[in-house]
């Protein structure tokens, strides 16, 4: 057997374009002469134009080779990706920028995802490769950012746009300005003539947050049972447990999450808040999710002052005024219950009338 | 002859509209592949049923205990082709910057030993080389690394990380993001590729507070650019900045933005100076000022105002730690361990790496199973985190001080001694 070289991160300094290499550390300022496209100046005076295209993420030799043909061909053959996946060209011309732009649009990969638009969607992997996902990751973001497309190669956001969507409540797919989330409805079901080969059942006990999981012997094997009482579904016993199967195909609901901000830029960063649950998980385009956030988006986006993100846009109007200006529900379960909930009440009489 | 494709209704309906669609991909290679055939066949019948089919399993590469993510599939009597569909985790260049060169050898390894599809990256930020059968796994990694990269973590282990484009192409950079994230990084390689740490442990490098990385809010380790000295300012693109946007964005946008109104617009006649004032001309009658002092280096007027405010020179780094997802008592944001430490030489960055790997060392010993570095301060309180990796307390660490007063205090005294004497010294 061969015994691996432990080289860890690669160098980066081989892959970066010339002008990066050369004004390392030492640029002044950038501007954005067209949606999805970055113009940074350098100390020295060099230039460098980069062109932003979005990319499907999970992609096919095909695809990658068809980038990399576009990088020889309209750029100097390097390119970066951003956390959103999406790929970055990087000119020292600007008369290169045009014709790469239109490459990009003409080989189906919008140009855009810069400055206040919307830009891709940051997900994980659903039923195309995770061992607990409630519902797909891929095709959920396809199926948004073919509505969104024009928010992506535009910029006409109040400021910046993430979204996330997370196919368990775990949440890979991270703190958005608006995340779409899996939510399960029921406890999970177990199958009790697995669960003795299958998990290590201290350790699924000691998973629980709620303390909901004890030892049971059921039909004389050793099981776990679950006191449906104190259950709130989280699913975190599933990953150690498969035989405790929390997703179902009509229970498992997909909720809606807004206002997580990492930047510390105006106010601290912000976590997201549930502000709608209960969508049905209807694949292949989930056309409800679409709309509520497109509903969201688009009330954010008339409603919003500019470099308000979303979270911004909520602390100045109030969760009241949000909830009425978005047309949806407040109900029982988005007043929070868990440790430390009690900062998330209204400690004051700031009311808006 | 083409192999027969799986009715794929559901499916085929994400080929249409603007986005560029992985079904089509997935086609491409299913066209002359039984295994993405049958790949395809299993994500259309998840499709269907609204399940997913895939379980975990033991697979790996010789000398390594993780990196590969075992799939094995639930429904393989139905879609018996891709019955293992194995991912390898590889660890990106910091930034994420390729040649097209690199990024072709690595499409013409993944044909040889895989099944053609490769995420550019996954949320932990690796290369992932989706799908490969268990007989394959091993030779797919000899030629990845072959090529010079390696695997990354999963597992209870340090896990691969993220640094931003940073310095090779952002003037708001404050320090050398990809040489931190390569030299602390390639310290726990250990650590990385056996998995026996009590859970995962992340480390996130950004190089300014926008924290393009979301390190706050997912690294038990965050490391964010920063600087001590005052914004610099530059008269022309000031100038340039105010034709273009005019006096109602300059207040409403810049100035009454400012989190601690730390910025005030003059007339140029009433203009201050002072050893903490950052003055900069819009016009021939206003000027923006800046009282450092009262700064905290949010970004936002240097994001609206590119090039006409800038970070400043005395440059390096928030470490904040304790930053995690949801499971298992919610989320925690990181929060400030070390409020500055520069980042100028090569000891600068050994007190980084040392600052890790106290850390990771003080996590090993204290953390319970299954416990991130955030739940395990929350447990033991911040001042035992600190003692444990010799780190001095700090008022920045804290958002308001104690608001109860359930604590034994008959250590004051000597603990204000300590403090003066420390002061003194």
């Amino acid at each position: 057997m061969r015994t691996p070289i432990e080289s860890g991160v690669p160098d980066n300094k081989p892959f970066l374009h010339p002008l990066m290499a050369k004004n390392y550390g030492n640029w002044k300022y950038h501007d954005r002469p067209r949606p999805g496209v970055l113009h940074h100046v350098a100390h020295s005076g060099d230039q460098i134009w980069t062109v932003r295209a979005g990319t499907q993420r999970q992609m096919d030799l095909f695809t990658i080779r068809k980038l990399c043909d576009i990088a020889d061909t309209y750029a100097d053959g390097h390119v970066r990706f951003t956390i959103r996946s999406n790929i970055e060209y990087m000119v020292s011309d600007e008369a290169r920028v045009k014709p790469l732009v239109d490459a990009l649009i003409d080989n189906g990969f919008p140009v855009g995802g810069t400055g206040n638009s919307v830009s891709s969607i940051s997900h994980t992997q659903g039923w195309l490769h995770c061992d607990i996902p409630g519902t797909d990751a891929s095709g959920a973001v396809k199926a948004l950012m073919d509505e969104l497309h024009a928010e992506f190669i535009r910029e006409e956001m109040p400021n910046r746009v993430h979204l996330s969507t997370s196919c368990c409540e775990i949440n890979c797919g991270g703190q958005a300005d608006i995340a779409i989330v899996m939510q399960h409805t029921k406890p999970p079901k177990i199958n009790h003539d697995l669960v003795a080969n299958m998990c290590e059942r201290p350790t699924v006990v000691a998973r629980c947050p709620v303390a909901a999981i004890r030892p049971a012997m059921v039909n004389g094997k050793p099981s776990l049972e679950i006191d449906e009482s104190k259950c709130m579904c989280c699913g975190a016993c599933f990953p150690p447990c498969p035989p405790m199967q929390i997703n179902d195909p009509d229970h498992s609901k997909l909720a809606i999450w807004v206002g997580g901000k990492n930047s510390n830029a105006r106010g601290k960063p912000t976590f997201m808040k549930m502000v709608a649950s209960g969508l049905p998980n209807n694949p292949p385009r989930w056309p409800e999710v679409s709309a509520m956030v497109k509903k969201i988006l688009y009330t954010y986006k008339a409603d919003a002052r500019s470099w308000e993100r979303v979270s911004d846009w909520i602390e100045r109007i109030g969760w009241p005024s949000f909830f009425e200006k978005c047309d949806l529900p407040f109900t029982k379960y988005l007043i929070d219950d868990w440790r430390g909930s009690r900062s998330s009440l209204n400690a004051s009489t700031h009311i808006r009338f | 002859m083409s192999i027969k494709q799986h009715d794929t209704p559901m499916l085929d309906q994400l080929e249409s509209g603007p986005w560029p669609s992985f079904v089509t991909g997935l086609k491409r290679l299913a066209k002359d592949s039984e295994y993405m055939t049958d790949l395809m066949g299993q994500l259309e019948h998840s499709y269907k049923t609204r399940k997913g089919y895939w379980k975990g399993g033991t697979v790996g590469v010789f000398g390594y205990g993780g990196g590969v993510i075992p799939r094995f599939s639930e429904v393989a009597e139905m879609f018996p082709a891709s019955k293992e569909f194995h991912t390898l985790r590889v660890q990106p260049p910091a930034g994420m910057h390729y040649t097209s060169d690199v990024l072709r050898k690595m499409c013409d390894i993944w044909e040889r030993h895989g099944s053609g599809l490769i995420a550019f990256h996954g949320q932990s930020g690796d290369i992932m080389f989706q799908g490969a059968s268990t007989a394959n796994v091993q030779g797919a990694f000899d030629e990845i690394n072959e090529l010079g990269f390696d695997l990354g973590g999963a597992g209870p282990a340090v896990r691969t990380s993220m640094s931003c484009v940073g310095a090779a192409r952002c003037e708001q950079s404050c320090f050398d993001e990809a040489r931190a994230h390569r030299q602390v990084l390639n310290t726990f390689l250990d650590d990385m590729h056996r998995p026996a740490l009590p859970y995962k442990f992340k480390f996130k490098f950004s190089g300014c507070p926008n924290d393009c990385m979301n390190s706050i809010q997912r690294a038990d380790m965050a490391v964010i650019g920063t600087w001590r000295d005052n914004i610099r300012t530059d008269e022309a693109l000031a100038r340039k900045w105010f034709d273009k946007h005019g006096m109602t964005e300059l207040v409403n946008d810049v100035v009454s933005r400012c989190p601690t109104k730390a910025i005030m617009l003059k007339e140029v006649k009433d203009a201050t100076t002072g050893d903490k004032i950052s003055s900069v001309k819009v016009s021939d009658s206003h000027c923006l000022e800046i009282d450092n002092g009262n700064c905290v280096r949010c970004m936002h007027c240097i994001n609206v105002m590119t090039g006409a405010l800038a970070t400043g020179v005395d440059k390096g780094v928030t470490v904040l730690m304790g930053g995690k997802r949801t499971l298992k008592i919610g989320d925690l944001m990181g929060t400030v361990v070390i409020p500055f430490m520069s980042m100028n030489t090569d000891e600068d960055y050994e007190a980084l790496v040392e600052l890790g790997q106290k850390s990771i060392d003080f996590f090993a010993e204290n953390a319970l199973e299954h416990e991130r570095t955030g739940e395990m301060i929350e447990r033991i309180g911040l001042i035992n985190f600190l003692e444990g990796i010799g780190v001095e307390i700090d008022p920045n660490m804290v958002a308001t001080p104690r608001t109860n007063p359930y604590v034994r205090t008959d250590g004051w005294d000597d603990e204000v001694a300590r403090i003066n004497a420390r002061k003194a010294a």
